[in-house]
């Protein structure tokens, strides 16, 4: 008896520990699928991207890549086209993203009250958005032809200019029409934020303000406004990092040019190292974008949150 | 004055106008798509345009489906975004059950390190992504495609999944462990089953992202016969003179699914936005 309850003391001891080390082995266990894949499809391309900026990058096999420091900045630094991807890049966040805030908003307030057409409302205004940015770039590079339903609203129904604007054949023409198309796909995603944010805004300070005599204007303003302005800081910093990530509507309705006119920063870098296997290169301008829309969020975050302290 | 002071019907009509309009200009070029691809290539670029196609044809959906290998294509996007949606979820649940249940060293640092993959977009890694799906033989095929779907999409789906996984009630765990269940069980038959909603919501979005990328596959798939539909359909357009209907019969035959699947789980959709952090 005494004997057998010694030799079983250790075994169940060990169980014990096993057990033990196996519960702590469990959310790594869990954890493990999904970070193996995150870590070194992800996180490990981020670094490898940051490093690759540094070299003279050789993408065949055998050819050794030459460290080479600084030069990928410097060479974009001195680049026109990449200062005009650039420019590009910032004239689309400029002309995109107050439209689909003001209109996003303005449409979810059209829609606040419940009616039995506001369902039918909402499904159409987010049908842009579900719609696949291919299909979508192709039917407006057609509604933007020489030919095509803008040309022929503008010229012969509305009788505003001609109508034979050529407008994916210079720069500025061509940077509007890819806006149009960004805040026709997008207005229904801020509307929908919006229309949730606006269920929040308690009724009982409106009716306050109406019966101060506060006009529609004026309990937008003052009531309205503050009680979404966490919304609407989360709606511009995601429009302005989408803005800067702009990509498959200029390929596709322009590629970029002509000439190279309406490159944005992502089809530019694309074309370096796609079309021209500057990799080194490519990565340095896929960093240098990271960096600046890092640098914008931070800053639209900082100046949303001490606007809403000043206000208390 | 009657009408001054009875402002309300008409702020009512003036509503209905606005709306009426701007729904009338989001949905011109949908219809408009629709009417082109019932259209032979004589009448794709008239003015006055015609909305009502005269006369009607069916042969660019003909042509889409029996002569342009478009069949394929459909098959190679249905495979892709279905085998991603369903590894992606299921994964990100798990880590998202890790991280919502259990206190373990190095938790705060990974989940730091997981929030950090919803602020990189994903074209800022195409470069580096490339090398290595080169190096892992990963370039012209669909499993190539499901990896890489599967790994962007993990932080944005932990993300709303570990939201909704919070919310259980932590006493349903302990009345499960008493019982002898273990960690596996207790994930499998009553975190996965109570989050029904937030698992729809994901895989939604999911097949919706996964059903639409464009620059990976345009990167990584030359194989005419690997092409998913935006390749397809991209390239439709790049032949020759554009063949504006066939181009957009194809387009009308992808995007119908997706409208299908956003009208039947229209609910869920609004739920994952007001979670936040998701972006069409």
């Amino acid at each position: 008896m005494t004997v057998r309850a010694a030799a079983e003391a250790p075994a169940a001891a060990r169980t014990a520990r096993r057990r033990r080390l196996a519960g702590r082995a469990t959310p790594y266990l869990f954890l493990a699928p999904g970070l193996v894949l995150f870590g070194g499809l992800i996180l490990y391309p981020m670094a490898r991207a940051f490093q690759m900026s540094f070299y003279d990058w050789k993408v065949l096999a055998g050819a050794t890549s030459t460290f080479i420091g600084l030069d990928n900045y410097a060479r974009a630094a001195g680049d026109p086209v990449f200062w005009r991807g650039l420019a590009n890049s910032g004239v689309y966040m400029a002309l995109s993203v107050p439209p689909q805030i003001a209109l996003g908003l303005l449409i979810a307030m059209l829609l606040k009250a419940k009616s039995p057409s506001q369902p039918v409302y909402r499904v159409l205004f987010y049908l842009p958005v579900i719609t696949s940015w291919v299909v979508a770039s192709l039917l407006f590079k057609y509604l933007f032809a020489d030919k095509g339903l803008i040309n022929w609203a503008l010229g012969d129904v509305l009788h505003l200019g001609d109508g034979s604007t050529s407008w994916l054949s210079s720069r500025w023409t061509a940077l509007v029409a890819i806006c149009a198309l960004g805040v026709w796909k997008g207005i229904g995603w801020s509307m929908m934020i919006f229309l949730a944010a606006l269920q929040g805004v308690p009724q009982s300070l409106e009716e306050a303000a109406t019966m101060d005599g506060a006009n529609r204007w004026q309990r937008f303003r003052v009531v309205t406004v503050p009680a979404i302005r966490p919304t609407l800081g989360f709606v511009v910093v995601m429009l302005v990092i989408g803005g800067f990530n702009v990509f498959t509507s200029v390929l596709l309705m322009t590629a970029g040019g002509p000439g190279g006119q309406t490159e944005v920063l992502l089809t530019y870098m694309y074309r370096q190292a796609f079309s021209n296997l500057n990799f080194g290169y490519g990565s340095a301008i896929a960093v240098l974008l990271t960096v600046i829309v890092f640098v914008l969020t931070l800053i639209q975050m900082r100046l949303f949150n001490t606007s809403e302290k000043d206000e208390r | 004055m009657k009408t001054l002071q009875r402002t309300r019907p008409a702020a009512a009509v003036l509503r209905h106008m606005l709306l009426a309009v701007g729904a009338l200009v989001m949905l011109t070029p949908f219809v408009y798509m629709v009417s082109t691809s019932f259209k032979s290539q004589a009448y794709v670029l008239t003015i006055p345009p015609q909305f009502v196609p005269n006369p009607a044809t069916l042969n660019n959906y003909i042509q889409v489906l029996t002569t342009q290998d478009f069949a394929a294509y459909f098959m190679n996007s249905v495979a892709v975004a279905t085998t991603s949606t369903v590894i992606s979820v299921l994964i990100s649940s798990m880590t998202a059950y890790a991280f919502a249940r259990f206190r373990f060293a190095g938790r705060e640092l990974l989940f730091r390190l997981v929030l950090v993959g919803l602020m990189v977009p994903a074209m800022m890694l195409i470069i580096p992504q490339f090398i290595i799906a080169k190096q892992l033989g990963l370039i012209d095929s669909l499993p190539g495609l499901v990896v890489f779907y599967v790994a962007g999409s993990i932080s944005l789906n932990t993300f709303l999944l570990l939201g909704f996984f919070q919310t259980i009630e932590g006493e349903l765990f302990e009345a499960m462990q008493v019982d002898g269940a273990n960690a596996w069980t207790r994930y499998w038959r009553l975190v996965m089953p109570l989050s029904t909603p937030a698992l729809a919501t994901t895989t939604i979005f999911t097949f919706l992202a996964t059903w639409d990328e464009f620059a990976w596959a345009l990167t990584i798939i030359n194989d005419p016969a690997k092409r998913t539909l935006p390749l397809a359909i991209e390239l439709f357009q790049g032949q020759n003179a554009t063949q504006w209907g066939l181009v957009f019969a194809a387009s009308v035959i992808a995007v119908l699914p997706v409208i299908v699947v956003f009208l039947i789980f229209q609910k869920y959709f609004v739920q994952g936005l007001s979670s936040g952090a998701v972006k069409g």
